[in-house]
């Protein structure tokens, strides 16, 4: 790796002055699970890492019944998935955080880096679409907030401007009869990265869907938010035929590519599957919640 | 020797505590990669990002101008080695090839090709020398395909090269002077094919690919050099094979081989891999230039890209057999992708292809090709799980086609005793029918699968083991212990299954033996840790010292007794009078009264033994398929396998489930990816893809004993064997789960969902 | 090129430890060549194989994904300091006995993960240990025998099925 400086900053405001120095060749460093490889290939080179774990903001992992979950930037996998009360409320959302490389991974790296790294298979980045999550931003021009499904705008790209950094990730309180999924697809059964992932979730009225939110990563440059196939399922019963309309509608929503991970054919073939089995899951949670 | 019955042992078949054990569970065990040295500089090496390009220059002023930078070496600055092949656990290597492989002079032959290497203060400096290194290079169209490089029209990747005809494995060969990538070309003929395929009423004729695949061991290749000033170098790495690397040091650097010693430190693994050398020569020729020691080691992506996995392989098979069952003829066309070098394990591939089959009539032609891409390097049968895939491919179609079991037809056509190989050896006695009928009396055979979507698929093979030289040599301590000295790299507990031997000789404990690994100045000659053949070697020569060593002793008894050695014998460990019954001494007790008796005692031998024994094997996998996404879920597995006499049990046992888990990795989801340009994509384990503890069951073994006659101890070679079959195996499991035939490995998802597709006529 | 160093304290293996590193420089690449502790292995660098696992402030990590700077203030777990002087550690003679190495290069990663792992959950199913060890990679032994290791240590601990 190239000599690089290391800065822990201590509040938000010292990490977005440490970053805005710098513009393009500073970038934080929550757990590293990414950013260290990619800076040790030579597929980042940057001058500045900026720590984010010691500001006390980033690192707070909250939940409230009625506001909802407020994760940090920095707060890692594990944390969130050890969090009983976090687990019973977005079983969804633990889905991803929890198949995230291995433990070890799972130890350091956080939910935040995951979006922040915007990669198009990034796991969380679906979970975190179909439950309408917002990214709290802060930036040297003061604060924001970005839907996650508008966050990502090329692989290994965001709506982040030089000095701003993702402080949390807001995740609303399921509403009643709300129900969310992930799945992806991967060859072995751990330490792989998704072929295809598919994030859903819903609201039941009875049998019958009065919201749904479908998101899928590694079938476009960036996690995709297939609003028609949600759309496909809102007003209608869950059944079958139009669990598998709604599956249709998201293969429709990506634009695959064959690489050495898999094929824009079976891509497309695995949406269908993975988006069936993903609302399928998320039905069943929506009745038991 | 004469056929040994199964012998009643005491310390032999036991799982005794390894003697490096506790170095290796604490962390203090050195391993080539732990090695460190005061004053020591840090080696990177600077590849080739093309897979076939010229090197028209190396501009190396602005890496040599950056401070903590000493020196930097290319492949101008290397002597050309001699032109002569040489033996490399199966696969064969050029001493000449060898040293462009180490580094490149005027063509990179392969992504991953070293072309200069740096010493500097530190890695980091290293690494960023190379960056500062540039070379003007002309890119070159790759051939990146074996039955491609066969063509007339296509580049040759050395414009020299002329195939050669061989008859037999490393048969120097005949040149036909007709220049070619193909570099060699053999064929295996018993019988006649064509009077065979009449006889046949069913005849199944397939073609396969597979891709290539890495041995993928944790411990990335590494080297620590010191040229000293008075030209003796020493290298401390982690090798399969001290005496073997010094030989080919000696050759590429043209320096004396007396002057070269090679320190075994321990290793992490190799499979095979490890055999030739790569950064050790780059590393000495930057310690000579700096006077300091340097260490060099790979990143994982230049264990992938610059080290040698196995051939991929583009291949034909057919066999016939009548309606009842016998195979009547096998034909088969190997083409072998050998890497940027010829020497690939076409001809190993070839001979273990049919070979656990009695077979009358067999074709085989091979033929090694080389292209674009890393040199071949053996893995853990070299060539044989290739072979084997598609003849149990095809026999197991054969057998659906004649209506009869998979396991009953192996049994049917299995090679015995006396029977012929390809080649036309007869097979000495061995256990193949034995492990078949095992696996046909397991629980394993008579469970039920239990659900939709599953199946279960059997397949055998053969792999002939290796003997090659060995040394060592024992010192007698007077508590009764024993100091073993050792030569041969240990890679996976033959320090002990050595020691045990030597122990079941003497009648002491395994523990009362103390082993250790010497390097090439303090031990004589040993072959490599490779071929299945480090305990079988190695027992010869235990057999020896401790034979030698008895008699000694029984001198010094009969001295104590005041008698004439004639007089003294030696079993279970006591040391009696044969005339005088009260008159006994265990050899613990003897060992405490050499001081008084005439001195110590200790003895070393050298041995080269041949009757290495064959290995049998046939494995059964139950597998469940998911229809709609490919993925194939192992169930339950067991492998039966003749092991001859297991001298450690558990370490044996383990040999059978390492190489099971390698097979499962290459018939799933192992691959070298390339794309158009030879760029692989995937050097990371990540993305390569080797099994995880979540991919495996547990993996069962019925362990055959069917002793070595030609063997004191009765051992068989154990270590590689169990690669071959799983690629089958799953193979026809997948196939008895959901009903297609998968010939292209890997077996990956997305294939298993196409064939699924294809065959159920939609594409959905 | 040297950058200049940082001074990090951290608690080694119960032992109030100091180094000098840069900031490129790896937790792993520290532990081995700073301070000689070679027991953490390296095996891709790229948190892949699990050989550099370490036990950081309790959990367990890839050291050649933390940066030496990071482990400022940090209490770190090695091979090296899983044995007392009384003896070995119950995994690591279940490993012995279960003969669950044979190159041992990935040994030291998997019985630091194997150590968190035991003291969280006191009986883990053999389910459970192949997923929490899935980011240990080992070539030679199939996994087999250490997942019986790790069953066995488990029962020796004092965890009864």
């Amino acid at each position: 790796m190239r000599p690089i400086e290391y800065v822990a900053a201590k509040t938000v405001q010292e990490a977005v002055k440490s970053l805005a120095e710098k513009g393009d060749a500073a970038r934080p460093l929550a757990g590293g699970t990414d950013i260290i490889v990619q800076l040790r290939g030579g597929r980042r080179q940057l001058d500045r890492l900026v720590d984010m774990k010691a500001i006390p903001e980033l690192n707070e992992l909250t939940y409230n019944a009625s506001s909802g979950l407020r994760i940090g930037a920095a707060v890692p996998c594990y944390r969130v998935y050890g969090d009983a009360a976090v687990a019973s409320a977005y079983p969804g959302l633990i889905d991803a955080a929890s198949l995230i490389g291995g433990i070890q991974i799972q130890g350091r790296g956080s939910i935040g880096g995951n979006l922040c790294n915007a990669a198009p298979s990034g796991d969380t980045i679906p979970a975190l679409i179909a439950h309408s999550a917002v990214a709290e931003i802060a930036g040297p021009g003061g604060n924001r907030e970005v839907p996650v499904e508008d966050f990502c705008t090329a692989p290994g790209r965001t709506v982040l401007q030089s000095g701003e950094i993702l402080v949390a990730i807001r995740v609303p309180a399921p509403a009643a009869h709300f129900g969310a999924c992930y799945i992806r697809f991967i060859p072995r059964n751990e330490m792989d990265i998704a072929v295809v992932g598919v994030g859903a979730s819903m609201v039941l009225d009875g049998n019958k869907v009065t919201a749904c939110r479908i998101a899928l990563a590694s079938v476009a440059p960036i996690p995709v938010y297939a609003t028609a196939a949600g759309a496909a399922l809102v007003g209608k019963e869950a059944t079958e035929e139009n669990i598998n309309a709604a599956s249709e509608a998201a293969q429709a929503a990506a634009t695959p590519i064959s690489d050495m991970r898999g094929t824009a054919e079976y891509r497309t073939h695995l949406i269908g599957v993975l988006t069936r089995r993903a609302l399928q899951s998320a039905i069943q949670r929506a009745k038991e919640a | 020797m004469t056929t040994v019955d199964k012998k009643k042992y005491k310390v032999i078949g036991t799982s005794p505590i390894r003697h490096d054990g506790a170095d290796k569970v604490t962390g203090r065990a050195v391993y080539g990669i732990d090695y460190h040295m005061p004053g020591m500089l840090w080696g990177k090496i600077l590849r080739s990002p093309h897979a076939h390009a010229k090197i028209k220059s190396i501009d190396a002023s602005k890496a040599l101008a950056l401070p903590g930078v000493h020196a930097v070496v290319t492949g101008k600055d290397m002597a050309v080695a001699a032109d002569i092949e040489v033996e490399a656990g199966e696969t064969s290597l050029n001493y000449m090839h060898l040293s462009d492989n180490v580094m490149a002079r005027d063509k990179a032959l392969y992504k991953g090709h070293a072309v200069a290497a740096v010493a500097a203060d530190t890695q980091h400096i290293a690494e960023e020398a190379l960056a500062l290194i540039d070379v003007d290079y002309e890119v070159l169209t790759p051939v990146l395909n074996g039955r491609e490089g066969m063509k007339a029209d296509v580049p040759l990747i050395h414009p020299d090269q002329t195939t050669k005809v061989m008859a037999f494995r490393f048969d120097p060969g005949t040149d036909t002077g007709e220049k070619s990538n193909v570099a060699g070309r053999s064929q295996l003929k018993l019988g006649d094919i064509d009077a065979g395929f009449k006889e046949a009423d069913f005849i199944v004729e397939r073609e396969f690919t597979t891709s290539w695949v890495h041995q993928g061991y944790i411990e990335a290749q590494n080297a620590t050099a010191h040229w000293n000033n008075d030209d003796n170098i020493t290298v401390w790495n982690s090798s399969q094979g001290t005496f073997n690397q010094r030989q080919l040091m000696a050759e590429i650097l043209k320096h004396p081989v007396s002057q070269i010693k090679m320190v075994p430190l321990e290793i992490g693994g190799g499979f095979g891999g490890k055999i030739p050398v790569y950064l050790e020569v780059p590393a000495a020729m930057l310690s000579k230039k700096t006077g300091h020691p340097v260490k060099m080691t790979m990143t994982r992506t230049e264990v992938f890209e610059g080290t040698g996995p196995a051939s991929a392989a583009q291949m034909k098979a057919k066999v016939g057999a009548t309606k009842d069952g016998r195979i009547t003829a096998a034909y088969a066309e190997l083409v072998f992708e050998a890497g940027a070098f010829p020497g690939s394990a076409v001809g190993a591939g070839a001979q273990g292809m049919f070979t656990a089959y009695n077979i009358e009539n067999i074709l085989i032609d091979g033929y090694d090709v080389v292209v674009n891409k890393p040199k071949s390097a053996a893995y853990r049968s070299p060539g044989t799980p290739q072979a084997c895939f598609p003849a149990e491919a095809v026999i197991d179609e054969l057998a659906e086609l004649v209506g009869m079991d998979p396991l009953d037809f192996r049994i049917k056509n299995a090679a015995k005793e006396g029977d012929r190989r390809a080649d036309g050896v007869q097979h000495p006695e061995m256990g193949n029918l034995e492990c078949m009928e095992a696996l046909k009396a397991s629980d394993h055979y008579k469970s039920d699968l239990g659900g939709p979507n599953r199946g279960r698929g059997v397949a055998s093979g053969y792999w002939g083991n290796a003997g090659m030289p060995a040394s060592c040599s024992i010192a007698i301590n007077a508590d009764g212990t024993v100091s073993l000295a050792e030569g041969s790299p240990d890679i996976g507990g033959s320090r002990t299954s050595i020691a045990m031997m030597c122990a079941e000789a003497f009648g002491i404990a395994a523990e009362d033996v103390h082993p250790s690994i010497k390097d090439t100045d303090s031990i004589g000659y040993n072959g490599l840790t490779a071929g299945s053949s480090t305990t079988l070697r190695n027992g010869w020569a235990v057999f020896e010292v401790t034979n030698q060593a008895i008699e000694l002793i029984k001198a010094r008894a009969a001295r104590l007794w005041e008698t004439e050695p004639e007089n003294v014998d030696f079993a279970d460990g006591v040391f009696f009078s044969k005339a005088e019954k009260e008159l006994k001494l265990t050899f613990k007790e003897m060992a405490g009264k050499l001081m008084e008796t005439g001195g110590p005692i200790s003895v070393a031998a050298s041995v080269a033994p041949r009757g290495a024994g064959p290995s049998f094997t046939t494995h059964m996998v139950d597998v469940e398929v998911d229809p709609e996404t490919g993925k194939v879920d192992i169930l339950r597995y067991t492998a039966a396998q003749d092991v001859g006499t297991m001298i450690h049990h558990d370490y044996v046992e383990g040999q059978v489930q390492g190489g099971t888990a390698q097979g499962i990795g290459w018939a799933l989801n192992e691959e070298y990816f390339y794309d158009d340009k030879g760029q692989m994509l995937n050097s990371s384990y990540l993305d390569y893809r080797v099994p995880t503890m979540l991919d495996l069951p547990m993996l069962d073994t019925i362990l055959v004993e069917h002793p070595n006659p030609d063997h004191p101890f009765g051992v068989r070679g154990v270590a590689e064997i169990s690669v071959v079959p799983p690629l089958g195996a799953l193979a026809n499991a997948i196939y008895a789960a959901v009903g297609v035939r998968m010939r292209d490995l890997p077996m990956a998802p997305h294939k298993i969902v196409k064939a699924l597709q294809e065959k159920n006529g939609k594409t959905k | 090129m040297a950058a200049v160093k940082t001074h990090v304290r951290t608690t080694l293996n119960g032992e109030a430890t100091e180094y000098l590193c840069e900031p490129n420089q790896s937790l792993l690449e520290v532990l081995r060549d700073v301070l000689f502790l070679t027991g953490t292995k390296e095996g891709c660098n790229d948190g892949n194989c699990g050989a550099c696992t370490v036990n950081m402030d309790g959990r367990i990590v890839d050291s050649c994904l933390v940066l030496g700077v990071e482990a400022e203030g940090s209490d770190i777990l090695t091979i090296e300091g899983v044995a007392t002087p009384e003896g070995l550690h119950p995994i690591q003679q279940a490993f012995l006995e279960n003969a669950a190495l044979q190159c041992g290069i990935c040994t030291p990663g998997f019985i630091v993960a194997s150590k968190a792992l035991l003291e969280k959950e006191p009986n883990p199913s053999e389910a459970r240990v192949r997923h929490w060890l899935a980011g240990n990679l080992c070539r030679c032994t199939g996994y087999d025998k250490i997942v019986k290791a790790v069953v066995d240590a488990a029962n020796t601990m004092g965890g009864k099925k």
